[in-house]
């Protein structure tokens, strides 16, 4: 039977109704997804189905996940955080720059540590060999970005607005524009993986992804905020989009630093 | 929203999770990602397997991170696991001397994977172990494992994690000793034999 996005918008309301109810019933704020939300057809064959054993950071500081691998300087190149500048020609598309500080959950930077991005281009088609929508190509757009966060965690980027994209799960299923980013903390227990979005997309409401963070709230942080402070006269438009890294860390570490 | 007012901890709220998706290819893996270990170093192992969903079926589009201390239990502290080349922005990969202690490796078209790397030595009271973190299409939160060595089993009988286990679930998380020095290591993602994934806290 083909699957339709009113049968995906039913799913959805149906995980809203089931968390709210979990909410009302005394249930906690659900911060992060469930891996199991079937209305993103993937995540049913690919979630564990025994509860994760949980790990009590505080008995054992000497556990390896409390600390982080460590990237510098060589590990990036000159115009890694300018995805504009990576060609030899300019990209097609509107261009955006987009800034925002990596934190941890005490409200402390993340300092040198690396950020990755990539996205689709202006016309909502990724550089990669699988990729299947047949939007054109950009000779001059990669889509891939690197940076190390300052002393203050703060990143930078500029790069094109990227276009929304089908991607086949159900007919006329769209993901809104988003940037895929990669993050590390002081500590692999706060490794992040997520995707930022742009404000006000006509496509949040039916999107399984974005919408498989059921609290409100949490959904909202994924959505960057249109910065005019950040936007470059005659050349970019600005957003701006913190980051707060979940997961405990050794806060013994940072001390003195 | 998505300005963070550090000076109001209650608005110091965690960034949610998203799939890595089907389209990192690109942007994540790099070359020598899986080659981990110093050239010729003689405490070299390898580790190997496969990612496999609820039906047994293989992911040839999962990507495993390693991280793991040095053959003394030290955590490694060197960056360099990327290395570019200025010149042509192109990677230059490590470069075979310095032990970053951190791979990245994707799953090939038969959801196989392969790092070589520094046989971890132990920390606190802990057997020893690499750290593993799974992503996924599907994927929504990526998950942690871990993979412990076989060789010494008064040490993976007193460790913390894996005492608490029974039998069964323990053995998910033991890679099974192949030839000398290359380890076979399976995760399960759902179903019989599920991998034990662990939740920091
Ligand atoms: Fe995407």
């Amino acid at each position: 039977m083909t699957l339709t996005q009113h049968d995906i918008d039913r799913e959805i309301a149906a995980e809203r109704a089931a968390y709210e109810k979990r909410l009302a019933d005394g249930g906690p704020v659900e911060h992060q997804p469930r891996r199991d939300y079937a209305p993103y057809r993937s995540s049913v064959l690919r979630h564990p189905k025994q509860p994760p054993v949980a790990i009590d950071v505080s008995q054992d500081p000497e556990l390896v996940e409390l600390s982080s691998p460590a990237f510098g300087e060589r590990d990036i190149t000159e115009t890694d955080n300018d995805l504009t500048r990576q060609h030899d020609g300019e990209p097609i598309g509107e261009r955006i720059t987009v800034s925002g500080r990596l934190l941890d959950r005490d409200g402390r930077p993340v300092r040198g540590q690396l950020v990755e991005i990539w996205q689709a281009n202006s016309a909502g088609r990724y550089a990669h060999q699988r990729e299947q929508h047949d939007a054109p190509l950009d000779p001059n757009f990669t889509g891939v970005g690197r940076t190390l966060t300052d002393g203050e965690g703060r990143y930078h980027f500029t790069t094109v607005q990227p276009g929304p994209y089908p991607w086949r799960q159900h007919v006329n299923a769209w993901r809104p524009a988003h940037i895929h980013f990669s993050l590390f903390g002081t500590a692999f227990t706060q490794r992040l993986v997520t995707q930022m979005y742009f404000p006000s997309d006509p496509l949040f409401p039916h999107d399984p992804i974005i919408q498989s963070v059921t609290d409100d709230a949490a959904r909202q942080r994924l959505v960057a905020t249109y910065d005019h402070s950040l936007s470059v006269p005659e050349f970019s438009m600005g957003y701006h989009w913190d980051i707060v890294l979940d997961g405990p860390h050794a806060t013994w570490i940072e001390e003195g630093r | 929203m998505t300005k963070i007012d550090t000076g109001r901890p209650e608005s110091v709220l965690p960034t949610p999770s998203h799939t890595v998706g089907p389209f990192y290819g690109h942007a994540l893996p790099f070359r020598g990602g899986e080659d981990i270990a110093p050239l010729g170093h003689p405490d070299t192992v390898t580790v190997h397997g496969y990612v496999l969903d609820g039906e047994g079926g293989p992911l040839p589009d999962a990507l495993i991170e390693l991280w793991g201390p040095d053959p003394d239990g030290n955590v490694p502290t060197a960056d360099g696991s990327m290395r570019r080349d200025p010149a042509s922005g192109g990677f230059l990969g490590r470069n075979g001397v310095e032990f970053t202690g951190w791979g990245r490796i994707q799953t090939d078209a038969n959801g196989h994977w392969y790092a070589r790397t520094l046989r971890p030595g132990a920390r606190g009271r802990s057997a020893p172990y690499l750290s593993v973190c799974v992503f996924a299409r599907g994927l929504l939160v990526h998950l942690y494992t871990r993979i412990y060595l076989p060789d010494d089993a008064e040490a993976l009988a007193a460790d913390p994690l894996l005492s608490r286990l029974e039998d069964g679930r323990r053995d998910t998380l033991v890679a099974v000793a192949e030839d000398s020095g290359t380890y076979r290591f399976d995760i399960r993602l759902q179903g019989e034999g599920e991998t034990v994934f662990l939740e920091f806290q």
